[in-house]
């Protein structure tokens, strides 16, 4: 392809591919515009810190096998493509749940099925049928990165404000002052129970939407 | 019997994958504007979730676990395999899945037609794959109990997309505010079923 010629001639970080990160923070950002990858997340959400270690299994998952995919993408058969990168896939999150393991074990046991799940994650296979397979390894590692970094990122709001909202802490440290409590403050624990994900994810569409209004859905 | 029983009903009203876990919700939202394609996606669901379950079920106890492999004699007690769950559940779901749609297509056209195009989809559905993951973790007794949570859990994800689909089909006539038309209102309306479901828990069955 043309474009990819154009691109290996370009500086590292040139406005191409810096658009190739920032892109999927903001404008095209997988969770709230592209509706992918929502499946794994929003019961992990409870608190900030699983929130931001899933956050950081998912973006290092995503730019290696974006990479790897990408690297053999000329010798992988058209037919049998799917079980090979889901096997990438599963092969390197096998090593984050080990690792997770071996360090993290109470946040490990906190996500439970959740790192295993990072396999079906619909964004990462979105990005390797929809990019990795057809560019090189440099801009398939940022494309990676980028959507991975838009996805923790929706992932560590909604952890923050259901911490802050539902106990009243951010990363386990208390942030609300007692005195508020003392004069009659208290948690919602609403937001502990697992809809409010969804309902708050529902709110960070609306805010982003009624920024953007090109994003607004016609139908 | 009665144990069985149990199981089912538990995995479809108050371990919903869909409304209690949020499990296979890139599908759950991208198939549920219409009735009709969210029943054939429901029905391809409940299959593979009912065929996929028990198999892993048996791979997870006859090969995978700690001292599954014992059968094959007492050298092999302490063999542990069960870091390589992940990746045989998804190979075990992604041929099965493979498998039904040529056996289908064989047997029943009318059926491949109307399932057909979301059988590629479901390899990738995380509710699938979180259904194999949810059994390990529980520890079901044999075979069929693991059987019954699949199926279960298949019935669960099946009304809950019919149910969205339905109501997405209604809301299509209600004023909605412009930015949460499409996906906003269905990310608020899945929460708000969420919380409906959730009235279900701490029932002893």
């Amino acid at each position: 392809m043309s474009t990819n010629a154009e691109i290996s001639k370009e500086p590292l970080f040139s406005y191409k591919n810096k658009k190739l990160i920032t892109n999927p923070i903001g404008k095209d950002n997988p969770i709230t515009i592209q509706v992918l990858g929502i499946c794994s997340i929003l019961a992990v959400t409870v608190q900030l810190k699983p929130s931001l270690v899933l956050a950081i299994s998912v973006v290092a998952v995503m730019g290696l096998a974006n990479v790897i995919i990408s690297l053999l993408r000329k010798t992988i058969p058209q037919r049998i493509r799917i079980i090979v990168q889901l096997t990438v896939i599963a092969s390197l999150v096998i090593i984050v749940d080990q690792v997770l393991k071996a360090y993290m074990y109470d946040v490990s046991r906190q996500l439970s099925i959740f790192v295993g799940l990072i396999i079906t994650n619909c964004i990462i296979m979105g990005r390797l049928e929809g990019y990795a397979l057809y560019n090189k390894a440099w801009p398939s590692f940022l494309d990676g990165i980028g959507n991975a970094s838009g996805y923790a990122a929706i992932l560590i709001v909604v952890g923050a404000v259901r911490e802050f909202f539902g106990s009243g802490t951010l990363m386990n440290v208390q942030i609300i002052p007692d005195a508020l409590y003392a004069i009659g403050y208290e948690n919602n624990g609403f937001f502990i129970l697992p809809p409010m994900a969804l309902i708050t994810v529902g709110i960070i569409i609306w805010i982003q939407r009624s920024r953007d209004k090109e994003l607004i859905d016609a139908s | 019997m009665e144990e069985l029983v149990n199981i089912f009903v538990r995995s479809i009203f108050i371990d919903n994958l869909v409304l209690a876990y949020f499990l296979g919700m890139c599908s759950y939202l991208a198939i549920s504007r219409t009735v009709k394609t969210s029943i054939g996606l429901g029905f391809a669901v409940i299959f593979v979730l009912g065929i996929t379950v028990p198999i892993n079920y048996l791979i997870e106890n006859y090969l995978l676990g700690r001292g599954a492999l014992s059968w094959l004699g007492p050298r092999f007690a302490d063999v542990d395999l069960s870091f390589l769950t992940f990746i045989m559940f998804i190979a075990v779901i992604a041929s099965m899945v493979q498998l039904v749609e040529m056996i289908i297509e064989k047997f029943s056209p009318t059926l491949y037609n109307s399932l057909g195009i979301f059988l590629p989809l479901i390899a990738v559905n995380c509710a699938i794959l979180g259904g194999s993951l949810f059994m390990q973790e529980r520890n079901y007794a044999n075979p069929i109990e693991a059987t019954f949570f699949g199926l279960g859990s298949g019935v669960g994800f099946f009304l809950a997309i019919v149910g969205i689909a339905a109501i997405r089909e209604k809301i299509k006539y209600s004023n909605v505010l412009p930015p949460l038309r499409g996906l906003g209102i269905a990310f608020i309306i899945t929460g708000l079923m969420g919380i409906a479901f959730m009235s279900f828990m701490g029932i002893e069955l």
